[in-house]
């Protein structure tokens, strides 16, 4: 009965998935960080932006398995969420080093190709994109391997 | 001020860290920290003592809503801050030889000055949220210090008592004192001196002091809430000499003092006050004569001691205010001392049960002479500091200027039976364990270190000070106490002489009678199983009565709406918002659609209409649960296309990673499940049918009617305009979230955080367990 119940869920194993993922996982981590930039003028943003990415890291699992999406990284997804959420902190911060308030958001380079501006806003919006990275990660890996 | 009472709870905690076996012997001279304190209240006797300015300690805390942390020092706070840091000193003193072998000795202490604090908080404090916040840490600290023998059921039990009848009144009066507020405006206790009359005028007058009461009364252990008191004793002893009589309790006494210039009206406030502390004064007296445990007999005297004082404030006259005032420092001086004595009579014979004490003045010499000083003071005799209270008690009652000739017969005759009582069990208690033959088992008992008999001889040595020269007391703090209870100067004084007089005579009728009681009734076990039996309809357990079905009450209704099925809360919130917005709805909004500016009508979204709807037939009569998500999905995406089509970019892409990733969730969940196995039947089917339907019209009803109102595009119009010149960025949306609300944004992100630790922790841990089962 058991081992029925272990094998209730059939491999996705296909040789086209793989290879379609193998492609697909950096090009649909490039989209996310483009869209992570562009938020900034055009529609997108850290949120979005992490979601890409998680459901890019989600398709990966799909193909091969968990275990495998997981030691593509070099630590467990959850520690993504500490670093995401210093990371807007420290942003948050910073204004504190030219005396203003909490979260004015400052500028380092004026025009950037594709970036436009580089400020304060896009640290906080980096941090943003790796905590929903983190998060989304977290809570899927947990339940499939749980569940 | 401010920072003293700080530094005190700060030193409190600092005490956690000595560590009890090593540091035991240094105990002892935590007793300083109180005794500086003593010291550093002395010197403000001078100055109430002229009366000149105002001893105000200022310091802002929230000014918006005008709380503060205002200390104020006059006569009352003065009395009750050296009778807390003096009592005080004395209890340290002799805890760190009773608790000397307590492993959490460190705990013990820190309980203990946390408490301090907080009732020195209390007595100063000037501004009534303060106040309230002080008296809430007082009835804390002492939950604590009740239940610190935490492997005795009796004593966590008692605690819980404590806390819950204290903690009641807290919450009663908490709203009187908000309802001070809504009517004066200030918070301030020093301001409503001037407002006395607004207060008095208000309609809200009487549930004003009613809660008022409520709060003083339960704290000060008045009947019918008095059933705490007794159960408190099962603390440690330096803890009932400390907070049960001479120090917390009396924080119900103090308020009534405080507040009497401000709300007596001189009818109602006084009739209350008089006929509850008649109440407990006499049954608190002569159920203490009944007792055979030393404690018992002390708990139930002591509330007696409570009642004449709140009778004596319902009075209300000069002479009762002096009588009242005097009898504060006379109950603390002789009570904390016969509750220590009953200490050290319980650590060297391991009994404090009166059929078997006896004899012990010959192993206990220092103790028997102090105990038989209390005795006296108790009694009512001369030379003691008890004498002049106890006369000026009846001088209060035995006044024809002021009352009728009936009203004069029965309460002094109130206050005689209470005397007289009361005499008999302090010659219990401190008589009868000390005189009569010495049983042989006691023949070995060890003599008492100095750290338990020395605070007691210095009560004692106070008690007959006080008792041959009472004008040092009088003068001392006792008329400044009674001018700010009465707040106006008074002409009456303390004298050992009053010349023969009825009163004398009262006062020696007291005695006489009190001896013969005592010969009288003996202590057995029999009466107190026959008092126990009419426990049963006293009102400690009524109350727990109540208590149990608030409790079932509880149980259940959580039980039905906590049932931990998702499917009934969302039943719940939803017909809630069905309930109340759809009654705000029809009942204050006459319903108007404006039909004129609607957009033409396009064929995508007609498309998109009729996905969604059979998405959802799809969804509601699927038999697999697979064909339901992917339903789900497509509705989810159909509301991307609607994003998309009314230009909200942003929105259809996050709505479409969103749907994505849920489906990918719920496949990876529910996969696994058998098919459904149970249908919900039809009647629910039609029910929950009925539900969404009906908030699906509420909310287009809504939407509709929005479009009616002229809608306030300021802020948005702020946010389109200045994203470019402020955050030089182009996408609004982003800038929101990025700069202009960007908090929020920090604290989803800190919410999303702890959602994915929840899962994790939770799922994590139950997996770990069942390894370790397997």
């Amino acid at each position: 009965m058991k081992k029925r119940e272990n094998n209730i869920r059939p491999k996705l194993d296909t040789i086209i998935l793989k290879t379609a993922t193998n492609y697909l996982l950096p090009l649909l981590i490039m989209f996310s960080l483009f869209v992570l930039i562009r938020g900034h003028y055009l529609s997108g943003g850290g949120f979005v932006g992490g979601l890409i990415a998680s459901i890019a890291f989600v398709l990966h699992s799909f193909a091969y398995n968990t275990k495998r999406t997981i030691s593509l990284f070099r630590f467990r997804p959850l520690y993504l969420i500490p670093m995401g959420l210093s990371l807007s902190l420290f942003s948050g911060l910073l204004p504190f080093l030219i005396s203003k308030p909490f979260m004015t958001s400052i500028w380092f380079l004026d025009s950037v190709a594709v970036i436009g501006a580089f400020g304060s806003a896009l640290l906080f919006d980096l941090g943003v994109y790796l905590v929903v990275i983190g998060v989304v990660l977290t809570i899927i890996f947990t339940i499939s391997e749980n569940v | 001020m401010l920072l003293l009472i700080i530094s005190i709870f700060i030193i409190g905690f600092a005490i956690l860290f000595l560590r009890p076996t090593k540091d035991s012997k240094y105990f002892k001279f935590l007793s300083i920290l109180p005794f500086g304190l003593f010291l550093y209240f002395l010197q403000f006797i001078p100055e109430i003592q002229s009366a000149k300015k105002n001893l105000i300690f200022e310091n802002q805390w929230i000014p918006s809503l005008g709380i503060s942390l205002d200390f104020k020092i006059d006569g009352l706070s003065l009395l009750f801050s050296l009778l807390i840091t003096g009592v005080g000193a004395l209890i340290y003193f002799y805890a760190s030889s009773y608790m000397s072998r307590d492993p959490y000795i460190n705990r013990f202490y820190c309980y203990l000055t946390i408490f301090m604090g907080a009732m020195l908080g209390l007595v100063l404090s000037d501004n009534l949220i303060s106040l309230f916040m002080f008296w809430e840490l007082t009835s804390i600290s002492s939950f604590f210090l009740i239940g610190f023998n935490t492997n005795n059921e009796d004593s966590r039990k008692s605690a819980l008592w404590a806390l819950s009848v204290t903690g009641l009144g807290g919450f009663f009066l908490l709203a009187s004192f908000v309802m001070m507020n809504s009517i004066t405006g200030t918070f301030s206790i020093q301001e409503l001196f001037s407002q006395s009359e607004v207060l008095q005028s208000n309609y809200q007058y009487y549930v004003i002091i009613a809660f008022l009461f409520l709060g003083a009364f339960t704290k000060s252990a008045q009947f019918p809430f008095h059933f705490w008191l007794p159960g408190a004793m099962k603390a440690p002893t330096p803890v009932s000499a400390y907070l049960h009589s001479a120090t917390m309790v009396k924080a119900g006494i103090y308020l009534l003092a405080r507040f009497t210039p401000i709300l007596s009206d001189g009818e109602v406030w006084n009739m209350v006050l008089m006929c509850v502390g008649g109440t407990t004064m006499v049954v608190g007296a002569f159920l203490s004569v009944f007792k055979v445990d030393m404690k018992s007999v002390l708990a139930y005297s002591t509330i007696s001691a409570l009642g004449i004082l709140v009778f004596l404030i319902g009075i209300g006259t000069e002479i009762a205010l002096l009588a009242a005032s005097t009898f504060i420092l006379v109950h603390a001086l002789y009570k904390a001392s016969f509750f220590m004595i009953t200490g050290i009579v319980d650590h060297e014979t391991h009994t404090r049960d009166l059929t078997v004490l006896s004899g012990l003045k010959k192993k206990l010499p220092i103790v028997a002479i102090c105990a038989v000083i209390a005795a006296l003071s108790s009694a009512g005799v001369p030379l003691t500091f008890g004498f002049i209270s106890k006369e000026i008690i009846y001088g209060s009652t035995f006044d024809f200027d002021f009352w009728t000739y009936n009203s004069v017969l029965i309460l002094t005759a109130l206050v005689l039976i209470t005397n007289v009582f009361l005499t008999s069990a302090g010659l219990l208690v401190g008589i009868r364990p000390f005189f009569g033959k010495l049983p042989e088992k006691f023949e070995n008992i060890h003599k008492p270190d100095y750290k338990l008999w020395l605070p007691i001889v210095i009560l004692s040595v106070f008690t007959l000070l006080f008792g041959a020269f009472p004008f040092i007391a009088d003068q001392g703090i006792i008329s400044a106490v009674t001018t700010s209870i009465y707040r106006s100067q008074i002409t009456q004084e303390l004298h050992l002489w009053h010349g023969w007089n009825t009163i004398l005579l009262l006062s020696g009728a007291t005695i006489v009678l009190g001896f013969i009681l005592y010969f009288i009734i003996k202590p057995s076990h029999k009466t107190v199983e026959k008092f126990d039996s009419l426990n049963r309809i006293g009102p400690q357990n009524i109350i727990s009565v109540i208590a149990e079905n608030i409790k079932l009450f509880a149980f259940k209704y959580t039980r039905f709406f906590h049932n931990g099925y998702l499917r009934s809360y969302i039943l719940f919130i939803i017909v809630f918002i069905i309930g109340i917005v759809g009654y705000k709805f029809f009942n204050d909004v006459t319903l108007k659609i404006n039909t004129n500016d609607l957009s033409p009508f396009r064929i995508y979204e007609f498309v998109i209409f009729v996905l969604i709807i059979s998405a959802i037939i799809v969804i509601t009569f699927t038999q697999s649960r697979l064909t339901a998500i992917v339903s789900l999905g497509v509705v989810g995406l159909s509301i991307c296309l609607i994003f998309v089509v009314y230009g909200a970019p942003d929105l259809a892409m996050t709505q479409f990673a969103i749907d994505t990733l849920t489906v990918v969730l719920f496949v990876l969940v529910l996969f696994k499940l058998p098919s459904f196995l149970k249908f919900s039947n039809t009647k629910n089917k039609i029910r929950d049918g009925i539900v969404s339907i009906s908030f699906g019209i509420l909310i287009a009803l809504i939407t509709l009617q929005a479009l009616f109102y002229p809608s306030n595009k300021e802020v948005s119009k702020f946010y389109a305009e200045n994203a470019y010149l402020l955050a030089k960025g182009k996408n609004v949306v982003n800038v929101i979230l990025v700069d202009y609300r960007g908090i929020d944004t920090m604290i989803e992100t800190v919410v999303l955080s702890i959602a994915a630790v929840g899962v994790l922790s939770i799922l994590k841990y139950k997996s770990e367990d069942e390894e370790t089962r397997e």
